[in-house]
């Protein structure tokens, strides 16, 4: 049998490269993707918590969290293909102009 | 028992290998397919765990929705073929520490905690009717709410993709 600690941990690892990739990737869409691999780490852990607890509320709040991510999925696309075609770049380093 | 962990280790493995792949990969397009291959090791998990109809949705809302969005964006926006090596090198020293002190302490936490789960099997005889009683209960707000999340995102999205007319 897994035990509970297993999913955990691998829902831990998954959860930090998409950190790493969202800190040390430069590329907008690298980046949204990162996010949507930390979503999906989080979701890993509500379903081995309901899982081994018993309780289906955990699977419930996955589907919420999902509804979240497909709205972010497209909203965050719409603003890259905006911004793309603004300033001809996906790189994060370059889309400065609210900085001073 | 030892196929259980078999498949456990398989699903783990396809899903950090993808990910790995998402994030170091300098080609985008295979940062792109490499997550399809991650959220298909995730719906295995989920299978794993009993979730059948989040192992469902997880493969139609991801694979068939998101990652078909991710790879039109890709598509759009990658016309400068060039490569794009240069990965922050200015705060790969803070950002790596962050990244360090995240994973000791989460780590740390899910290893140390003496987590009270149920002694019983895990896992539920079937799941569909109970989330579909949930929704249409004790959580009919959120769901209402999620709807119009869902009707937001897709007019804003389509406001902010739109290409502006020229008045």
């Amino acid at each position: 049998m897994v035990e509970i600690q297993s999913y955990l941990i691998l829902s831990a690892i998954t959860f930090i490269i998409g950190v790493v990739g969202v800190l040390a990737r430069r590329n907008a869409i690298i980046v949204f993707m990162s996010i949507e691999l930390m979503l999906n780490s989080v979701n890993l852990t509500l379903v081995a918590f309901s899982a081994y607890l018993g309780d289906t509320t955990g699977q419930m709040l996955v589907f919420f969290v999902m509804t979240v991510a497909a709205a972010e999925a497209a909203v965050g696309l719409a603003i890259v293909i905006a911004l793309f075609r603004n300033k001809q770049t996906v790189n994060i380093d370059d889309i400065n102009i609210l900085k001073w | 028992m030892v196929l259980y962990n078999l498949a456990f280790y398989f699903f783990s493995l396809i899903t950090l290998a993808s990910a790995s792949v998402v994030v170091f990969s300098k080609n985008i397009v295979h940062s792109a397919f490499a997550l399809l291959f991650t959220f298909f090791g995730v719906a295995g998990l989920y299978v794993l765990m009993m979730a059948d109809f989040l192992a469902i949705t997880q493969i139609l809302i991801y694979i068939g929705g998101i990652m078909v969005l991710i790879l039109f964006g890709v598509m759009l926006t990658n016309r400068t073929i060039d490569v794009q090596i240069r990965t922050g090198s200015i705060q790969t020293f803070p950002a790596m520490l962050i990244v360090a002190a995240l994973a000791g302490t989460l780590v740390g936490i899910f290893w140390s905690t003496d987590w009270k789960i149920s002694p019983t099997a895990i896992g539920f005889e079937k799941t569909a009717p109970e989330i579909g009683k949930m929704l249409l209960t004790n959580y009919l707000l959120p769901f209402e709410i999620a709807s119009i999340v869902l009707l937001v995102a897709l007019i804003g999205a389509a406001m902010i993709a739109r290409r502006e007319k020229k008045a």
